[in-house]
């Protein structure tokens, strides 16, 4: 019996972000989980998420440390049998995640996913600057065991301390569309 | 002749780490004539992170490009394989969800743009493999890297989730090129393993166990290099392998290669030309004999 309530269930919020429907045809066979590289570093499988998703357990699902361990190489989506687009099941639930402030506190994963995509909306990606800024922010003491690989990147000339930039109009006409992008609300 | 519209990506632009993997994609281009015309004024395709931060966003990043790229009409090639699963998702995600679509549309306006969803987005890999064949550059090659023994490796985003470009899994097209260009491919059963993308950054322990067993599965099999299509997988293999072998008490000096590099030895150009020096494994010993 399908009992129909008025208020936006869990289930609702993810499928209202492209990829995220296929959680309502999940069959939980478990292919996802038997292929995933990381399934054994994750607090719950893959497909242990889409059943508690499915039982509404917002909160359990949305500070698991499972979706950030999602390296996003496509295996699950690709062996699927059911074409649940997997990744962008788990990439829709780390945003989710974000937008609730409900991240896992244990690992670093967002904080680096959120200053990357600062840069982005800045038009370039520096290298440098966001590797270093990420240490530092996260813990120093690993940027200082960095100076080895970042050292031999430099000498190797493959780290710039300048970075591309946008031409003035470029950058404006980015600004503007993602400011309107902001305006809309996001996808839901 | 033939004509592209080039994306770069930030790893490939004249700042960026894998500067050696554009250097030997516009080097090659002249010998099997066809020309990359660099996309003007393009920003960062969002990669994987920005989709998991803010989709609407991220769909924009990528849409402003490809709605760039449709003025010049050609296909887009990217050398990056980041960049050629966000600008595909992003295509066939418009066409799928109209909602998206709608959003999208109205954010472009608001920077004068607009995207009709008909630019074709190619990797590198597959322009020459399909569009120039394993035949013209066969014969191009004038020093067959004959007995050199080439781990082909894929990765993942460039075969998966699938845009139509080899097989998901079981990916054929570097073994063939490496035999057009005379080398030697290994048997390598990790070839379409992830090396561990970006959470090499944040999550170092659990990237360099997968970054591990792809240099474990190369050399177990025989490899005196390693050949990537992708400038993250490129700088995990090389630059993280002291860190592997700090790690795991290994020994690996596995030099790694885009597959562009190796091209443009077999057609004879200058190393300098290709960045060879750029690997931070040195490659001075394994290609030796092709000097």
């Amino acid at each position: 019996m399908v009992t129909e309530t008025k208020t936006r269930t869990f289930v609702d919020e993810i499928c209202s972000i492209p990829g995220g429907e296929g959680i309502k045809i999940c069959i939980q066979c478990g292919t996802c989980t038997a292929s995933c590289p990381n399934a054994d570093k994750m607090d719950h499988t893959p497909s242990e998420l889409i059943a508690m998703a499915r039982a509404g357990m917002k909160k359990e699902v949305l500070s698991s440390n499972a979706m950030w361990y999602c390296l996003s190489c496509y295996i699950c989506t690709v062996r699927c049998p059911r074409g649940i687009q997997q990744t962008s099941l788990m990439h829709a639930l780390e945003s989710l995640s974000i937008q609730e402030g409900l991240v896992h506190t244990k690992t670093v994963t967002p904080t680096m996913y959120r200053l990357f995509n600062h840069y982005c909306h800045l038009g370039v990606l520096p290298e440098l600057w966001f590797m270093t800024r990420f240490y530092l922010s996260t813990n120093p003491l690993r940027a200082w065991r960095m100076i080895p690989t970042a050292w031999g990147l430099l000498k190797h000339g493959r780290l710039s301390i300048r970075s591309r930039k946008l031409t003035p109009s470029g950058s404006n006409q980015l600004k503007a569309i993602l400011k309107k992008a902001e305006s809309l609300g996001g996808l839901q | 002749m033939k004509y592209y519209t080039y994306f770069p990506g930030c790893s490939c632009s004249s700042e960026g780490g894998a500067r050696a993997y554009d250097w030997s994609t516009r080097a090659i281009s002249k010998v099997l004539d066809f020309e990359l015309k660099e996309l003007h004024d393009w920003n960062c395709c969002g990669s994987t992170p920005s989709g998991s931060v803010d989709e609407l966003g991220a769909f924009c990043l990528a849409a402003r490009d490809l709605a760039l790229a449709e003025k010049a009409g050609l296909d887009m090639v990217t050398p990056c394989s980041a960049c050629y699963v966000i600008f595909n998702r992003t295509n066939a995600y418009l066409k799928q969800y109209p909602k998206l679509k709608e959003k999208v549309d109205e954010s472009l306006a608001a920077g004068d743009l607009k995207y009709n969803g008909t630019v074709r987005v190619r990797h590198t890999l597959d322009i020459i493999v399909n569009d120039i064949g394993y035949e013209t550059i066969k014969e191009k090659v004038t020093k067959p890297l004959e007995g050199l023994k080439i781990a082909p490796y894929y990765g993942c985003q460039m075969v998966r989730p699938g845009f139509g470009f080899d097989h998901p899994e079981t990916p054929q097209s570097l073994e063939k090129l490496i035999a057009s260009i005379g080398g030697e491919a290994t048997r390598f059963p990790l070839k379409t393993h992830c090396c561990g993308g970006s959470l090499i950054i944040s999550e170092e322990d659990i990237a360099l166990d997968l970054t591990h067993k792809l240099l474990e599965s190369a050399a177990s099999n025989g490899a005196d290099c390693i050949v990537t299509v992708c400038p993250l997988c490129q700088t995990n293999l090389d630059a993280y392998q002291s860190r592997v072998n700090r790690k795991f008490k290994t020994d690996y000096r596995l030099p790694v290669f885009f597959f562009t590099q190796l091209m443009g030895l077999a057609f004879g150009l200058p190393e300098k030309e290709l960045g060879i020096k750029k690997g931070i494994v040195s490659a001075k010993k394994v290609l030796a004999k092709y000097a």
